[in-house]
């Protein structure tokens, strides 16, 4: 176990070098000149010398990285060409609030595609199941961005039920969490359905009945528990959909989360962030794969462990 | 084929997304002759009295953006734009993903082992974002925005063109072929790739939705296609903060990506049921 558990956490930290490596190539190959950007519209060619020189921009591309590699591993994201204070407390301070509304939509998520899951493997083929299946092709389909606004006119300036945008009380995370979380519920019903079909129709669940328990029993307390599998690699899957979903939902609900810092990084060409932001979510991605294979033997024993 | 035909007729919903997609396509090829007007086109009586876009109506069916443009017209001509990106974005994508994984499936070793190295890597970024990123610093224009999608886009179908590459490659037919004296190249045209044609088509059908919903929201943000060019998600995003008092251009461009969207994945789904029996009633 420790010897995969060392493995594993060698190959995310080369993924993570390589995400580095590919990120850092590419916002410097990029037409647009942090330099410029940063001089201001009325800078001359001087100014944005001295700016580039400031920021080290002018050093050799293998000096750059060098340099930033060395800051990465103390923990250092460099500074922001536009706020002009330290990446990593930036991004510490915005990742609160999109931990919240990422756990909030797993929640919706996980909630609703379980319920329904387990309804549909239960009534095959009836309404409800039917229901559900379509649903999870509508879910795969929308635009999150037009069920994000579509939310927001219904019950924000319509009802009233909560609030257009911001941040900060109960009634501010439920429409952004359930932007992020309904449209991948049915896909999550459609796991449960059918991983709780193949468990249902196991021996262990016949004799559980045969020896008398309840219907409600049998389901929710002997085949339950073995559905969940692939819920849990789903989940590990879903973070990394979610890490790019949040630049929307955090856009549309203007929640202060790394989405929207991001977001306004990009449109600053603020290198340095965007960077940062890029290297946060891929460690998540990474993070949540990687405990997503470690949980599943202890869910599964059969699961060994190569 | 027939046998497609059949099937496809059996279920009710797959009938209406061919047909669904058959009315997109028809509206983006036939757009300058379907569209009641220009696109760009902003007439007098475009906008009611104090400036606000007409709600739809019988002069404009659809009603009018905030400029006083013809929605229905601009939707048309968005399918065009909408349309060529999702076929060739996507197009792309199944292509790179389909050599690399080909490619990493066949060859052992190190060549193999580095491409799918490389594909898990991709798949650790986090993709929208990296897309955005992309697009927003491209300066997008039309054909910048469908690279950029299929640049994200090519690694699920890697994987899985690379898992099916792997298992052919062990089969005795195979080796049978390998042993008469037959070249990679003709064991890889001849014998790997009629194979792969399945996943390809279904790919190539699936794929179109996520690159149409890519695109919406990449145009959505405003660094996908630039206005005046109409795509489905930049008329959203020019009419986004009317949205209270004008939902009909946000709700209808919406409702349509919605269905484009969910035809192509409700034909994919039927074709991959159609061609892989293997994967039958799963998922």
């Amino acid at each position: 176990m420790a010897a995969l558990l060392a493995r594993r956490v060698l190959q995310a930290v080369a993924v993570l070098l390589g995400v580095a490596i590919i990120t850092f190539l590419l916002l410097h190959y990029l037409p647009a000149d942090p330099a410029a950007l940063v001089a201001g519209r009325s800078a001359n060619a001087q100014m944005i010398a001295n700016v580039r020189h400031q920021l080290g921009l002018d050093l050799p591309l293998p000096l750059q990285f060098w340099r930033y590699l060395s800051g990465l591993a103390r923990g250092d994201l460099g500074r922001s060409y536009i706020q002009r204070s330290e990446v990593a407390t930036l991004v510490i301070a915005r990742i609160p609030a999109t931990l919240v509304l990422m756990a909030c939509g797993v929640l919706v998520e996980v909630a609703l595609g379980l319920t329904f899951g387990v309804i549909g493997a239960l009534r095959r083929n009836g309404f409800i199941d039917r229901a559900v299946m379509m649903f999870a092709f509508v879910g795969v389909s929308s635009p999150q961005f037009v069920v994000a606004l579509l939310l927001l006119y219904v019950f924000a300036a319509h009802l009233g039920w909560f609030p257009m945008s911001g941040y900060g009380t109960p009634a501010h995370v439920v429409l952004p969490a359930l932007t992020l979380g309904l449209l991948g519920a049915g896909w999550y019903a459609r796991m449960v359905r059918s991983a709780m079909i193949d468990v249902l129709n196991q021996d262990y669940v016949r004799t559980a009945r045969a020896k008398g328990l309840s219907r409600p029993r049998v389901v929710l307390r002997h085949a339950l528990p073995n559905a969940l599998l692939p819920i849990v690699a789903m989940i590990g899957i879903d973070i990394g959909q979610f890490m790019g979903g949040v630049v929307v939902v955090e856009a549309v609900y203007g929640w202060p989360g790394i989405g929207q810092l991001a977001w306004q990084a990009i449109q600053q060409a603020d290198v340095p962030i965007i960077m940062g932001v890029t290297l946060v979510s891929s460690l998540a991605i990474v993070l949540a794969n990687l405990l997503a294979d470690l949980v599943a033997p202890l869910l599964d024993p059969r699961i060994r462990v190569r | 084929m027939k046998r497609a035909l059949v099937e496809i007729a059996r279920q009710p919903a797959t009938c209406v997304a061919v047909f669904l997609i058959a009315a997109v396509v028809l509206a983006a090829i036939a757009a300058p002759w379907l569209a009641p007007y220009s696109p760009d086109a902003q007439p007098f009586d475009g906008l009611s009295l104090d400036g606000a876009p007409l709600p739809p109506g019988s002069k404009y069916w659809l009603g009018t953006d905030t400029l006083g443009r013809d929605l229905l017209s601009r939707l048309l001509y968005g399918a065009r734009t909408s349309l060529v990106i999702g076929l060739v974005a996507n197009g792309v994508a199944v292509m790179i993903g389909m050599i690399v994984g080909v490619v990493a499936g066949y060859v052992s070793g190190f060549v193999g082992n580095a491409l799918m190295r490389f594909t898990d890597l991709m798949m650790a970024f986090p993709a929208l974002l990296l897309a955005i990123v992309l697009a927003a610093l491209l300066r997008p224009s039309l054909w910048i925005v469908a690279l950029v999608i299929a640049l994200v886009n090519w690694v699920q179908v890697a994987r899985i063109i690379y898992t099916q590459t792997r298992g052919l490659v062990e089969r005795d037919f195979i080796l049978a072929e390998r042993s008469l004296g037959a070249g990679h190249m003709r064991i890889l045209f001849r014998h790997i790739a009629p194979h792969l044609l399945p996943s390809a088509i279904v790919w190539g059908t699936l794929g179109v939705a996520t690159t149409v919903l890519l695109e919406a929201t990449l145009s959505f943000l405003g660094v996908g296609v630039q206005p005046p060019q109409p795509s489905w998600g930049n008329i959203i995003y020019e009419s986004q903060s009317y949205f209270e008092a004008a939902p009909w251009l946000v709700f209808i461009p919406g409702a349509i990506i919605l269905a484009t969207a969910l035809s192509f994945n409700l034909v994919g789904d039927a074709l991959r049921d159609l061609l892989d029996p293997t994967q039958r009633g799963r998922g």
